[in-house]
């Protein structure tokens, strides 16, 4: 009787209990160790980083390396150009993704057509991003077909919609795949084409979601640099007119780069303030877009 | 009075710019949906075409010569190769236990929800950093500290050919551990999905017939999630393969063959990142055959993650 009282009772030491506890540190161990290297970058990047940040490296154009071995001016010409960049890059992918998002959840459904685009949707994001900067450089910079320039800010801009694409397609798709059917059948039913039922109905009912997952591409673009190292090459200038675009065009992901390689202190500094003003702006739109996106789950 | 009222009631037919915005509409929507798979298709077609030339001249002993100089126009992408293959596999090897295992730590009653969300949330965000970023602090930050401990395995297991050579700097070995922090969030959020997706059915059944927690994970929870799981971890080794910046700036870019991961190396995009801005002729061409190999097998990876998610998902109605 006595044992088997004894038996019932939580015994830390018997050969279950001790398994239990050492996969539940043991996996406790593991997400820390996962969640170590974001605290580590990013404290080291806001230590780093943040300790040169003034009014000179925000609005200064960047010193030749070893010209100036105290400073390296600033990033001020890579803050512009990246923003130009990811606007050129937006402004192609956004209409295509979103018109083929539409047409994949809207007119095609699930037909063939849609699957082998849906397909073709997932191998794109699967294309690493450097092979969009060769393919760019091989019918755009290589050939000259910008009007005789070759590395331009445009063609850089074409590179990352390549990368922005898939993204914003399949958010549009999924975004309005969970739009309710009766809406659409409601509008339809009281006479809207079905033009008026999309640009009225589902789309403004998937605004959320959609606008999530495009500010998430956006600033997957903002960081990337593969695909801009050989399209838009750098430069050091600010631009002057609507011309430059034409031309090289600095960023702040291929400033980095640059100057992280080179010998001298400076520069390497100069590449640790952009750092801290690239994490800045893309942990900001990541936590914004998650925030959108979680509201718009509560409201279902 | 019936008639008269069928009268007032009429049904008013779509103007024809109605009809016309509405016809032009799904063709432009249909126009942007086809665009996608002319671009997937032309990406393949002239990477293939640009490399042609390349391939005729080398042909198959591309793959497995390391010889690469473009003063003599003899290419070979054999380290490259090795390279990219050894570096994304040793990651996605490394980072299987942990993103798993956190998967399981975050979908567990372990801690309170809010702290579990708190740390899915720091995993998912790790993504955000730009690759570069990474790359950056594994240079400065990441190699000099970790250099000390890849001496001590150097001098106690120098003899096993992988490790026979001396840390000095960039390599192999920092490059995998940045890879790891690189696919970390995607092994994580997808298996974390995955096992949120089992039913709880599942894991009642199994706590009722007396299983203990880990027994019903390991037994129950992972075995249906495990088509996820697994096209997480094939999603993450593309992903590995194709890093480009932070493997460029940490991996030492050398051309000359080793099998020890603590010497210098190169991976396919980093010799990409590296040459395409100043190559010509014969090289641009060959650099194309290395970017060809490097798409077929990312493409290879992706098509078999699908094919699993496909395949193995178990179906519960």
């Amino acid at each position: 009787m006595k044992n088997i009282k004894k038996s019932l009772e939580y015994n830390p030491r018997s050969r279950r209990n001790i398994k239990e506890t050492t996969f539940t540190i043991l996996s406790g161990l593991f997400s820390i160790i996962s969640i170590l290297p974001l605290i580590l970058v990013v404290t080291f990047v806001v230590i780093k980083g943040g300790a040169e940040i003034n009014l000179d490296t925000l609005l200064l154009e960047p010193e030749p390396p070893g010209d100036d071995l105290l400073s390296a001016g600033g990033v001020g010409p890579a803050i512009v150009g990246t923003f130009i960049i990811t606007t050129i890059s937006s402004l192609i992918s956004i209409p295509v993704g979103i018109g083929g998002g539409i047409y994949l959840a809207e007119y095609s459904k699930e037909g063939p057509f849609s699957k082998f685009i849906r397909f073709g949707t997932n191998v794109l994001a699967g294309v690493p991003s450097i092979i969009a900067g060769v393919f760019i450089y091989a019918i755009i910079v290589s050939t000259k077909v910008l009007f005789g320039s070759m590395f331009s800010g445009i063609a850089g801009g074409m590179a990352l919609s390549i990368l922005m694409l898939p993204t914003v397609i399949k958010t549009t798709d999924e975004g309005l795949k969970l739009v309710p059917d009766d809406l659409r059948r409601g509008s339809l039913a009281i006479g809207a084409s079905m033009f008026t039922t999309i640009s009225r109905v589902t789309l403004p009912a998937a605004f959320r979601p959609i606008t999530t997952g495009i500010m998430l591409s956006i600033a997957r673009a903002a960081g990337e640099t593969a695909p801009l190292i050989f399209t838009a090459l750098f430069s050091r200038y600010y631009i002057t007119g609507i011309g430059d675009l034409f031309y090289e065009m600095g960023s702040l992901s291929v400033l980095i780069y640059n100057f992280a390689l080179e010998p001298y202190e400076a520069q390497n500094k100069l590449a640790w303030a952009a750092s801290f003003l690239l994490v800045l702006i893309l942990l900001t739109m990541n936590i914004i877009s998650r925030f959108i996106g979680k509201n718009s789950l509560e409201k279902r | 009075m019936i008639s008269q009222k069928r009268n007032n009631f009429f049904l008013k037919k779509r103007s024809l710019t109605e009809k016309l915005v509405d016809k032009g509409f799904k063709i432009f929507a249909l126009l942007m949906a086809s665009s996608l798979s002319i671009l997937l298709l032309a990406i393949f077609f002239v990477i293939f075409y640009e490399s042609l030339d390349s391939m005729n001249r080398y042909g198959i002993d591309f793959l497995t010569t390391s010889e690469w100089n473009p003063v003599t126009d003899e290419y070979g992408a054999f380290t490259a190769i090795y390279g990219t293959l050894i570096t994304s596999l040793a990651a996605v090897i490394i980072s299987i236990p942990l993103g798993v295992g956190t998967a399981i730590f975050i979908t567990e009653d372990i801690l309170p929800a809010k702290v579990r969300g708190l740390i899915g949330f720091m995993v998912e965000l790790l993504a955000a950093i730009p690759s570069v970023v990474l790359g950056l602090w594994a240079i400065f930050v990441m190699e000099p500290f970790i250099r000390p401990f890849l001496l001590f395995l150097y001098n106690f297991f120098g003899w096993i050919p992988f490790l026979s050579s001396e840390p000095i700097g960039p390599g192999i070995a920092p490059a995998i551990l940045i890879l790891v922090v690189m696919i970390l969030p995607i092994v994580t959020s997808i298996a974390r999905d995955s096992i949120n997706q089992v039913p709880n059915k599942l894991r009642e059944a199994a706590y009722g017939i007396g299983a203990s927690r880990w027994t019903s994970i390991f037994n129950v929870i992972l075995p249906a999630a495990i088509s996820g799981i697994t096209g997480g971890v094939l999603l993450g080794l593309g992903r590995a393969m194709g890093e480009t910046m932070a493997v460029t700036m940490i991996i030492g870019n050398s051309n000359s063959f080793s099998w020890s991961i603590f010497s210098p190396g190169y991976t396919i995009s980093a010799m990409l990142a590296n040459q395409f801005g100043e190559a010509d002729g014969s090289q641009v061409s060959s650099l194309m055959y290395a970017a060809f190999v490097l798409m077929l097998l990312t493409l290879i990876v992706n098509l078999l993650a699908q094919w699993i998610v496909k395949k193995l998902s178990l179906k519960y109605s």
